[in-house]
């Protein structure tokens, strides 16, 4: 099927299998799934700028069905989504202002592209050395006896990194905010800004509502328990996803027909996924999540490789 | 034992049911969205491609309207369907 709006020819059972897959991932690990979406756009010929602005599209639908999901599972921190908010929209605005740069030298698939793998590979390889810290640090317990029992430790949430938070809690910038739902005393609202900045920034730059940063970045940065990082990271996702299709759309970057395909496909996906959440303790969602992002590295790397199918 | 093979095969039963009922609600989503999809992109396809031309700043307003009306409309029609899903299940 054509879509005229991006000259692109795509299936659309295609795309509603897609949609269907990131909606899954999306429910269960709180990212609006373009490290996979945005791969697989560009890996049948749509151009990058387009990529990145239809995913972004697409995910402001699905994070609303999964957000709702989450809300009646008392997974959102209400106040620092609030918070993040103004982070994270000068971070998409910052992004989708460097991509207009990079149409303008015509350099905006290779330099999004190998961010793109930086960023993923990178992201994988801290949460595989993070859990497997973590999984040594519980092992070390049991063998001083301090083992949990079996139900308790599928529960349980701590982190080998969680030092890496608790010093950024204790950073003594003013003003300070306390987050009750997240179970955080003291914070720096700066530090919440800063997370939120950087979050909208990859969004903007490179598409979805990059989940794959934030919500890493709340659990390790912001010490924020992985259930509720899970859910306030797709209110945000709602937030910035919603900023990046109005303001790509207006800069010519958004197949809005394309995204409403791939989005029905991913409304039943994200209630299936925001489900599955309920029997998962936070180091196994962790270490689930570790694959994705390398799967969608490879791909791009493999569009990069041996050129986009558009050309 | 018994009681084993007992809860194997109540485990199955409610296996079987819960396949047909997301089965026969796959089923039934599948030919809303089918309709739904047809009509949009009948209906609108042209539209929308004539503002993305013509008027880019309506086309982003229309664009953030289409997918947030889309993400309410389909994640009620989603949980309705797994509800009953679950009702079913129940029963």
């Amino acid at each position: 099927m054509d879509f005229p709006i991006s000259h692109t020819h795509i299936d659309p059972l295609y795309l509603i299998g897609v949609g269907f897959v990131v909606g899954v991932l999306g429910g269960f690990f709180g990212v609006g799934g373009s490290f996979l979406v945005g791969p697989a756009l560009f890996g049948f010929g749509m151009p990058m700028n387009f990529v990145v602005g239809t995913d972004v599209a697409h995910i402001v639908g699905k994070s609303i069905v999964a957000a709702r999901k989450h809300r009646t599972l008392g997974n959102i921190d209400l106040k620092l989504g609030g918070i993040m908010v103004f982070g994270t929209i000068a971070g998409v605005e910052t992004g989708a202002q460097l991509i207009q740069q990079l149409k303008r030298t015509a350099h905006v698939d290779v330099v999004v592209g190998l961010a793109f793998i930086v960023v993923l590979v990178g992201i994988s390889g801290f949460m595989a050395l993070e859990s497997w810290r973590t999984i040594q640090m519980r092992r070390a317990e049991a063998r001083r006896g301090k083992a949990l029992s079996k139900r308790a430790a599928a529960k349980d949430d701590r982190s080998a990194f969680a030092h890496i938070a608790q010093r950024i809690q204790k950073i003594n910038l003013p003003p300070h905010v306390s987050l009750p739902v997240s179970g955080i005393d003291r914070i720096s609202l700066w530090s919440i800004i800063v997370v939120a900045f950087l979050g909208g920034f990859f969004s903007g730059f490179l598409g979805g509502g990059a989940g794959y940063i934030r919500m890493p970045s709340m659990i390790y940065l912001l010490g924020i328990p992985t259930h509720i990082a899970v859910g306030t990271d797709l209110f945000e996702i709602i937030i910035s996803a919603g900023y990046g299709t109005f303001t790509h759309a207006l800069k010519g970057n958004v197949d809005i027909m394309i995204a409403l395909v791939m989005h029905t496909g991913a409304a039943v996906g994200a209630q299936i996924g925001a489900t599955l959440t309920q029997y998962f303790g936070g180091v196994r969602i962790r270490i689930a999540f570790i694959p994705l992002p390398v799967i969608g590295a490879i791909i791009v790397l493999h569009g990069l490789l041996h050129g986009h199918p558009a050309k | 034992m018994t009681i084993g093979i007992m809860a194997g095969s109540r485990l199955n039963k409610s296996l079987k049911n819960l396949l047909r009922s997301f089965l026969a609600e796959l089923i039934l989503y599948s030919a809303l969205v089918a309709a739904y999809f047809a009509a949009v992109l009948h209906f609108l396809g042209n539209w929308v491609y004539d503002l993305f031309q013509h008027d880019r700043k309506l086309y982003a307003f229309v664009a953030l309207g289409l997918i947030i009306t889309q993400g309410f409309l389909l994640e009620v029609l989603t949980r309705a369907l797994l509800e009953l899903a679950h009702r079913e299940r129940e029963k």
